[in-house]
């Protein structure tokens, strides 16, 4: 300790206050952690290396390009796009929109997204064998009319189509569109109301007003859930064996497993992919938080000291949301 | 209406506004010549902010009308059936009002600059280098050339209301209001937002403003109007109305204020 000569106090440098409690906590994680290392190799059963193979196997590979990594972006934009479109609606002074708004979100929340896609998958065909595009009741003004056509400019065969992981990206994202719909309603009723109003003072119309000034701001609000929806997405996609589609990562670990017997090892190798892909998509929310966050850390907008800022904010030290 | 020579920038007659039964203004009649600083003054709940917010709609009247160079606002008289006007219509009216709020309202996305320049570009349709060029002027002109890049969050409350100031200015409006705007600040800011606005008064802008600055509306007011209970008591220059107050209420009103003032 630094003896003051003066009788004034001087500089602080004081001794940290005792925590044992937290080196005991540490002692008994590393002899768990040491258990567990020890039995990864002592068990031959959980065969790395054989995990490591499935993992590059090529169906596994397309799995997971195409169902989980294509499914998730895919089902994410439709659920992004329509699901503002749908908050946006609920925020609406027509009552008509806002009770559309409503009644589709309490559609989509009450349907478990398994049963969603199984529908999709079998239900759907057997109801509509065709999709037809073409004016509304075409047929039945055809038929009134006496006309030769049927007013129908393209026809889909469903039972064709029912399969596909196009029918299973738009089953998770109307289904993804519906909680959406309610973090960019929370998203935009977040911003102040003296933002629209200053915008309008400028000149601005409602619909610039929207997107310049009010849907920025609110995506500062918006983008943490919808990063935490994107990576339940992520999972989700292994639901879409329900349609069936087979391109699907989980799905082809499961076939290798089940050919070869080796069932845990090809389970490892689709967690192995899970947590890779999902480490990626962290890394791309927190680069979307800094660029949405401009104007409102205070000081410094990047660097090393904004985590910790933010962090501080998390335990109450004040600024933050 | 009036088509005189010396028709008002400013014409409002028997403007009434409710707030969910409960009665605001009280059948409103102001005018305002080009060029002229009005000040309205009275005691909170009087309704004057409310008549600011009436003139460039963001509150939409029950009654009478409002014309703002010789538009009628909000409205299409066509026959004397009044129709309202499109979203669109009623943005091209507010661009020539600028506007400036208690709170300065900056965008907080947006670098000082950034939203100096937004309008400009976004409603007028502005090239973005001529716009770059009048912006940094604008800023310059409020004292705050080097704080371009700044974001409104570092900025203190009087260089904020700086910023919204030169922001409402580069639409080049013909009319400004002015929302309490030194009420939000720290004592030792308002003088700087207060010379900013006695710049632009003495340059000639056409400028309503709702304040509490009896100093800003004795030196820079051409007029004042004393509002209370939804209706004018009283108007005059300001040597008349705040020195000699002809009404009890604003005599009231202004001894309450010096009072404040002094502790």
């Amino acid at each position: 300790m630094s003896e003051d000569t003066q009788d004034r106090p001087g500089r602080i440098s004081a001794r940290p206050v005792p925590h044992p409690g937290r080196w005991v906590a540490v002692a008994v994680i590393a002899v768990l952690l040491a258990m567990m290392v020890s039995s990864f190799v002592t068990n031959p059963r959980w065969d790395f290396p054989f995990a490591l193979r499935v993992m590059n196997f090529n169906p596994v590979l397309r799995g997971l390009m195409f169902g989980t990594i294509i499914g998730t972006i895919g089902s994410m934009v439709i659920g992004v796009v329509v699901g503002v479109v749908i908050g946006i609606m609920r925020l609406s002074t027509n009552p008509v929109l806002r009770g559309v708004s409503f009644v589709y979100t309490w559609f989509f929340r009450a349907i478990p997204r398994y049963v969603l896609l199984t529908i999709l998958g079998t239900g759907l065909g057997y109801l509509y064998s065709t999709f037809d595009i073409g004016a509304p009741f075409g047929k039945q003004i055809a038929h009134a009319l006496g006309l030769s056509s049927d007013l129908t400019f393209l026809t889909l065969d469903v039972n064709q189509f029912s399969s596909t992981l196009a029918m299973g990206v738009i089953g998770l994202g109307l289904s993804e569109a519906a909680y959406m719909a309610e973090i960019a309603r929370s998203g935009i009723q977040s911003v102040d109301v003296g933002q629209r109003e200053a915008a309008q003072a400028l000149g601005m119309s409602s619909g610039k007003t929207m997107r310049r000034v009010v849907l920025p701001q609110a995506m500062r609000v918006i983008i943490p859930p919808t990063g935490n929806e994107t990576i339940a997405m992520v999972k989700d996609t292994s639901l879409l064996i329900a349609l069936p589609v087979n391109t699907e990562l989980f799905y082809q670990v499961s076939v290798i497993g089940s050919r070869t017997l080796k069932i845990m090892p090809t389970y490892v190798a689709a967690t192995a992919w899970y947590l890779i892909v999902c480490s990626v998509l962290m890394v791309g929310q927190s680069f979307l938080e800094k660029r949405f966050g401009r104007g409102f850390g205070v000081t410094s907008s990047s660097g090393p000291g904004a985590f910790k800022a933010r962090m501080l904010a998390l335990r109450g030290g004040g600024g933050g949301l | 209406m009036a088509n005189e020579t010396t028709q008002p920038l400013v014409h409002a007659v028997n403007v009434t506004k409710a707030f969910h039964g409960n009665e605001v203004l009280k059948g409103i009649d102001m005018d305002v010549r080009k060029g002229e600083v009005v000040c309205l003054l009275g005691p909170s709940g009087s309704g004057k902010t409310t008549f600011l917010r009436c003139i460039n709609q963001l509150e939409t009247i029950d009654g009478g009308r409002i014309w703002v160079d010789g538009d009628l606002m909000g409205f299409d008289d066509r026959g004397g059936t009044l129709h309202h006007l499109t979203d669109k219509q009623v943005a091209a009216q507010r661009r020539d009002i600028g506007m400036v709020f208690q709170r300065f309202n900056l965008f907080p996305h947006m670098t000082a600059l950034q939203n100096v320049m937004e309008a400009p570009i976004q409603v007028k349709g502005g090239r973005k280098s001529q716009v770059k060029e009048r912006a940094l002027e604008l800023l310059g002109s409020v004292g705050l050339a080097d704080k371009c890049t700044a974001y409104p969050a570092q900025l203190s409350g009087g260089q904020q209301q700086r910023v919204a100031i030169a922001r409402a200015l580069a639409m080049e409006p013909k009319l400004m209001l002015f929302d309490e705007p030194t009420s939000a600040l720290d004592p030792e800011l308002v003088g700087e937002v207060l010379r900013v606005m006695r710049d632009l008064a003495k340059g000639g802008m056409t400028m309503i403003v709702v304040t509490h600055e009896m100093g800003f509306a004795r030196d820079v007011a051409d007029r004042v109007v004393f509002m209370d209970g939804g209706v004018v008591v009283e108007q005059g220059p300001p040597s008349e109305v705040i020195d000699n107050p002809e009404h009890q209420r604003t005599r009231t009103f202004l001894s309450r204020m010096r009072q404040e003032e002094q502790h």
